[in-house]
């Protein structure tokens, strides 16, 4: 070694690697379940992706094309630092078009894009137990997931009709993965529930504080909990993207001015600007060539 | 009541360390048999029902339960899956601190809920309704359904722990101080509620209290603890109104005649 101030290849040594390649393969054995493993220290704080990070590095080649994504935009803080993470310590290739990548690390949403075969998700998961909240104790929920005693899952959303007359939780939405483990699909908006069920592409989880991995392989089913007389139902918007006049995707709301004033747009940018390019318009075109 | 037990205790002991918990205790239960353990502080009461109830490992001695089928098993050679499965379907366990038995954050409903949906109850409609219907049935109003426990009054929250552990039809419920912590009308209330609970739904109950009241109202038979061992056991009105054993003598003179 010449240079010591070099890094290994995707920053993290080999050894780490191989045992957060170790965590990942038992992840996909046992869909759904929670692996801990040694998680690592990283160039930046806990809550901005750790966990998703550590699982890129792991399994991240030289032919790789790695996309970032953050609440579904690739031009968000947290998307663009990563990015240039692995662009600096793997020098990989990067994209921002969901069909190109081979990995896709995420925070918050599943590309509109349906993912094909040969094709990785990574999340980056902030609190990987669904029970937490209804149950604090470490050694009872494991327990639980054990006994597959998930009664209390659905206490919570007893509680969620009680109050409001509807399931009320909108994102973080309890599925079970392969009739078995009731699995925390991190923070993505129940809208992206469906997509998950017998996905294409390998879906894996990362929380990095937690030090928790887990897994969906590909065709797997992944089932959204529910009553029987309060079935399961995603986000539905009445008007379509502002720009792109997309329907049937996800929305966010972009506040105009003080007096009211509001668009809707895709959340998953890279689609909407593929839809722009092919000549599809909104209600507001013209204000994206204003901003 | 039919000529076999529901639960057989042979001889459970309980040691910690060096010192006695409990010792050599033996009993059989029947169907719709309500059995008091009364004793002193420290006399071993909580320790012998915890464990028969499988929250604590004796040290040795065997609990034996007749299962729905008809066949018996002993609770320790179980599977914990299963022994957790008795726990919150067959059985009840009603704590003296109505918070160790309550989910406080969530609601009544849901609190007595929550065996329902974790034996697989999967229709919201329905478990509400059993609910309503058992807050009913322990005179807590319905409109207080969706209102925490943590709102509630302490007489309020041990009824709502009781409808909880009832909701699945078990056929044993064990009690540690149900009464404890409560002022004395509301006390009587509660004990007028249990009793009337339990022979409604023929239940059999294993009540540990120091309030020889509560043993006089609620049980048929009772035994008396002292320092870990069982000192003497028989029909509630024979111990309490002819006591033999010294101490039971000196337990039951020691209430305050009013």
């Amino acid at each position: 070694m010449t240079d010591l101030a070099s890094y290994n290849f995707a920053y993290l040594d080999e050894q780490t690697k191989r045992m957060i390649r170790r965590a990942i393969l038992k992840a996909i054995a046992i869909p759904g379940y929670q692996v801990p493993f040694a998680s690592r220290e990283m160039p930046m704080p806990y809550g901005w992706g750790t966990g998703g990070v550590q699982v890129t590095a792991s399994i991240i080649g030289p032919d790789d094309i790695l996309k970032v994504i953050d609440q579904g935009a690739d031009d968000t803080t947290n998307a663009v630092s990563i990015r240039a993470f692995f662009e600096k310590v793997a020098n990989v290739a990067v994209t921002t078009h969901t069909k190109e990548a081979t990995i896709i690390q995420t925070r918050h949403r599943i590309p509109e894009q349906k993912l094909g075969e040969g094709q990785v998700l990574v999340y980056q998961v902030p609190i990987p137990e669904p029970l937490r909240f209804l149950e604090p104790r470490e050694t009872e929920t494991r327990k639980m997931h054990a006994l597959e005693e998930y009664g209390l899952m659905h206490v919570k959303l007893y509680e969620d009709i009680a109050r409001n007359g509807r399931i009320s939780t909108t994102y973080a939405y309890p599925v079970k993965v392969a009739g078995r483990y009731v699995m925390d699909p991190s923070p993505t908006p129940k809208f992206d529930n469906p997509k998950m069920h017998m996905s294409d592409a390998l879906q894996l989880f990362g929380a990095g504080r937690e030090k928790r991995i887990y897994a969906v392989p590909p065709y797997t089913d992944v089932v959204s909990l529910d009553f029987e007389d309060h079935p399961f139902e995603i986000q539905k918007f009445e008007q379509p993207c502002a720009l792109c006049g997309a329907r049937g995707v996800y929305l966010d709301e972009v506040v105009l001015d003080d007096k009211g004033g509001r668009m809707f747009v895709c959340s998953d940018t890279d689609h909407c600007e593929e839809r722009r390019e092919e000549g599809h318009t909104g209600e507001m075109p013209s204000q994206e060539a204003a901003e | 009541m039919t000529d076999t037990p529901l639960l057989k205790v042979n001889s459970v002991s309980k040691f910690y360390g060096q010192r006695i918990g409990c010792k050599d205790v033996s009993f059989d239960l029947w169907p719709g048999e309500v059995l008091a353990i009364v004793g002193e502080s420290g006399s071993g009461k909580t320790t012998l029902l915890n464990c028969i109830s499988t929250r604590l490992m004796p040290t040795a001695g065997s609990v034996e339960y007749r299962m729905r089928d008809g066949n018996f098993r002993d609770l320790y050679h179980m599977g914990e899956a299963e022994r957790r499965f008795l726990m919150r379907t067959d059985w009840g366990f009603v704590h003296q601190n109505p918070a160790d038995g309550l989910r406080m954050t969530v609601s009544a409903g849901a609190n007595v809920g929550e065996r329902l949906m974790a034996v697989g109850d999967r229709h919201y409609g329905k478990i509400r309704d059993t609910a309503s219907d058992w807050l009913t049935r322990v005179e807590i109003g319905t409109d207080r359904i969706d209102d925490q426990p943590r709102a509630f009054s302490g007489g309020m929250r041990q009824r709502l722990q009781i409808a909880r552990n009832l909701v699945t039809n078990p056929r044993l419920v064990f009690m540690d101080e149900p009464t404890g912590g409560l002022d004395v009308s509301v006390q009587a209330r509660l004990l007028d509620l249990v009793r009337g609970l339990v022979n409604d739904l023929g239940l059999a109950a294993i009540i540990v209290t120091h309030d020889l009241a509560v043993a006089r109202l609620l049980s048929h038979r009772m035994m008396v603890m002292k320092d870990g061992f069982v000192i003497e056991h028989g029909l509630t009105d024979r111990v309490l109104d002819d006591p033999r054993e010294p101490y039971t003598q000196l337990l039951v003179s020691s209430i305050l005649q009013v």
